[in-house]
């Protein structure tokens, strides 16, 4: 009897593990699976102020989070429809790989070992915020630059590509340092304000998030070198184009809109003025009324209406999480439109 | 049950385990395919590419990652080391403090045993090194004249210096393995008859001498096989030290998987090395746990 009770779990572990090797159905899409499930599983940090940060009501909120949104808003028709998953810095390949998640909008440097198929082999949309990393330092210390960081301790989180920039930067100098490493941001602000080190490193951006939380934040400053690019950009596993283009036009159309005005407020006149008057074309093709973008996609042609009435554009979205008025202000800089002297623009819509 | 009828138990245990194994090796060979990444290891030889705060023998960006991963491990094994020392010192003259004639000595020793053993080790760590460790002044201070000197740069112990990571992984991991020794040294002086420690109080011999001449060596084969497991414990526990940046083998991997993306082979690297440090440290256990045995036999 007992041999009975345990024979049946025992084969069904048996079953449920072998499951786990299918080669997959070819040309299937995790598009098709989003929409048929009408949710998005977007993996998120959780933990960085302005990008993803979770607010006192449970939500999700941040630069990162909208981005989430714009692409839930796209492929399931509402920005509602997302499952967040805060995910650290070495877990998220993993999450993405195994299928935990469809995409990660988590502050992920875009470079060619991630990108490539020999690498991480993902797939990245288009950058939503270029970012380089600094170094933070106490006011008091009198340390203005790299070269006086000569000998001292610098906290660097795990994970990242930062240890490596770090390493590149100071031997192109030939100075030495010591690197403190800890898995985790929070641990590295808590060992740079213990003074455990001289300066710590990370993204600009997250240094000014960081700063924003510390007791006086205008005792520490960021120092002026900067020690990589680190264009921050959506992603997704490799291999599926479908996905990988409908996230990359979502991107576009949040740029696009910037570029063409149409903002979160006006997208209803917009939209009437497009449907009344046929001459506008480039904005009627835009906004899914006439010809069949969306649907090439593998998404509804109004996708980029939804999506604008869903967060905005680009610029909506900078300003709300990241701009003069926001907790962690960062100037626009190289996020800027091409026209205003940053480095966005937008292939175009046809 | 009958001869036969054991045999065949174990005919189909053996069937089963393989079985789970084959599946489990078709599923990692299948998902590599799927993927599209074989396995590799050509990535062990190229610049690691990243400094370290310690290393045992020298070390620079630009050797291989092979050899970064060595100097990982040596930390490990260096902080492993010297926590069972710690640890077994701690846990042995707690676990004969609980059975001392001294009352005070026994209150505190159960309260240090108790209090420990209910907090997570993580937690300790973290208070080890963020609390106490990091909490000391940026100066260097001497409480104890020249024998030791402190600050939250590092500790220097009678001219050793170590980093306060090193400290703090080394005191988490000793003051919380220390703990349960001490248990399972208690459990082993029990296990002795008290009619032994009658016979050597009544022969006049002192606490300390019929405790070392009398007791422990037969509490002795009670306490090794369940001291080993106390050991892999404290080894498998270091993994912690990522925590409070100490550079051991898990925090070196962890950054050369996010460097190469090689995670599986990473991982797979992480369980032979912890396997063979495992298999060190009970091989070590098994020959005294003989030797202990055979010289139970000569008296």
């Amino acid at each position: 009897m007992k041999v009975r009770l345990l024979a049946l779990p025992l084969v069904s572990f048996l079953f449920i593990l072998n499951g786990c090797a299918t080669l997959g159905e070819g040309g299937s899409s995790r598009l098709d699976l989003i929409k048929r499930r009408t949710e998005l599983r977007c993996g998120v940090s959780g933990k960085i102020p302005g990008f993803s940060f979770l607010q006192r009501d449970g939500s999700f909120a941040g630069l990162d989070v909208d981005i989430c949104r714009a692409f839930a808003a796209a492929f399931t028709g509402s920005p509602d429809q997302v499952q967040y998953r805060s995910l650290t810095a070495p877990e998220r390949f993993t999450a993405l790989r195994t299928g935990e998640i469809d995409l990660l909008s988590r502050n992920t440097t875009f470079n060619l070992s991630r990108d490539a198929a020999g690498g991480n082999g993902v797939s990245f949309a288009p950058v939503v915020f270029h970012d380089g990393q600094g170094l933070l330092v106490k006011r008091s210390s009198g340390i203005s630059n790299l070269n006086n960081l000569k000998g001292r301790t610098i906290c660097v989180g795990s994970g990242t590509t930062t240890e490596q920039n770090l390493n590149d930067a100071f031997q192109a100098k030939g100075i030495d340092y010591k690197p403190i490493k800890y898995q985790d941001l929070n641990q590295v602000i808590a060992g740079y304000l213990q003074g455990r080190c001289s300066a710590m490193t990370s993204d600009r951006s997250q240094l000014a998030a960081a700063r924003s939380g510390f007791n006086n934040p205008d005792q520490h400053v960021i120092l002026p070198e900067v020690l990589s690019k680190e264009p921050l950009a959506p992603l997704a596993a490799g291999g599926d184009q479908r996905l990988a283009d409908a996230m990359r036009w979502v991107i576009y159309a949040l740029i696009a809109a910037e570029e063409l005005g149409i903002t979160q407020e006006n997208i209803g006149n917009k939209l009437e003025e497009a449907q009344s008057r046929p001459q506008l074309t480039q904005l009627r093709r835009f906004l899914g009324i006439e010809a069949d973008l969306g649907q090439k996609l593998g998404l509804n042609n109004d996708f980029i209406v939804k999506v604008i009435q869903a967060v905005g554009n680009y610029g909506e979205i900078y300003d709300r999480h990241l701009g003069p008025n926001s907790a962690v202000p960062i100037p626009r800089g190289l996020n800027n439109l091409y026209s205003n002297g940053g480095i966005l623009t937008s292939p175009p819509f046809q | 049950m009958n001869r036969s009828k054991r045999l065949w138990w174990q005919v189909i245990i053996v069937i089963g385990l393989l079985t789970v194994m084959g599946i489990l090796i078709n599923n990692l060979a299948v998902n590599l395919i799927r993927t599209g990444l074989g396995l590799s290891f050509d990535w062990l030889w190229r610049p690691a590419g990243f400094a370290l705060s310690e290393h045992p023998l020298p070390y620079q960006s630009s050797d291989s990652t092979a050899w970064a991963l060595l100097m990982g491990w040596l930390n490990s094994l260096r902080v492993i080391v010297a926590g069972i020392v710690l640890a077994t010192l701690l846990g042995v003259s707690t676990g004969a403090a609980r059975r001392s004639l001294n009352p005070l000595l026994r209150q505190l020793a159960a309260l240090y045993v108790g209090f420990i053993r209910q907090i997570p080790l993580l937690l300790q760590l973290l208070f080890w090194y963020f609390v106490a460790f990091l909490g000391l002044p940026s100066e260097p201070f001497a409480p104890l004249g020249a024998v030791i000197h402190m600050s939250n740069q590092g500790i220097s112990l009678l001219g050793v210096t170590l980093s306060v990571e090193f400290a703090a992984v080394l005191l988490g991991l000793s003051v919380f393995t220390g703990a349960s020794i001490a248990e399972v040294v208690r459990g082993g002086l029990d296990s002795v008859p008290s009619g032994q420690w009658e016979a050597f109080r009544s022969l006049g011999m002192t606490e300390s001498l019929g405790l070392r001449r009398i007791v422990l060596p037969q509490a002795l084969p009670a306490i090794l096989p369940a001291l080993s497991s106390q050991y892999l414990n404290l080894a498998k526990n270091s993994t912690l030290a990522i925590a409070v940046g100490y550079a051991d083998l898990y925090a070196v991997s962890d950054t050369t998987i996010t460097q190469t993306g090689r995670a599986i082979e990473g991982f797979l690297l992480l369980l032979l090395s912890f396997l063979l440090l495992n298999l060190l440290i009970n091989g070590g256990m098994q020959l005294l746990n003989r030797a202990v045995l055979r010289s139970q036999h000569h008296h």
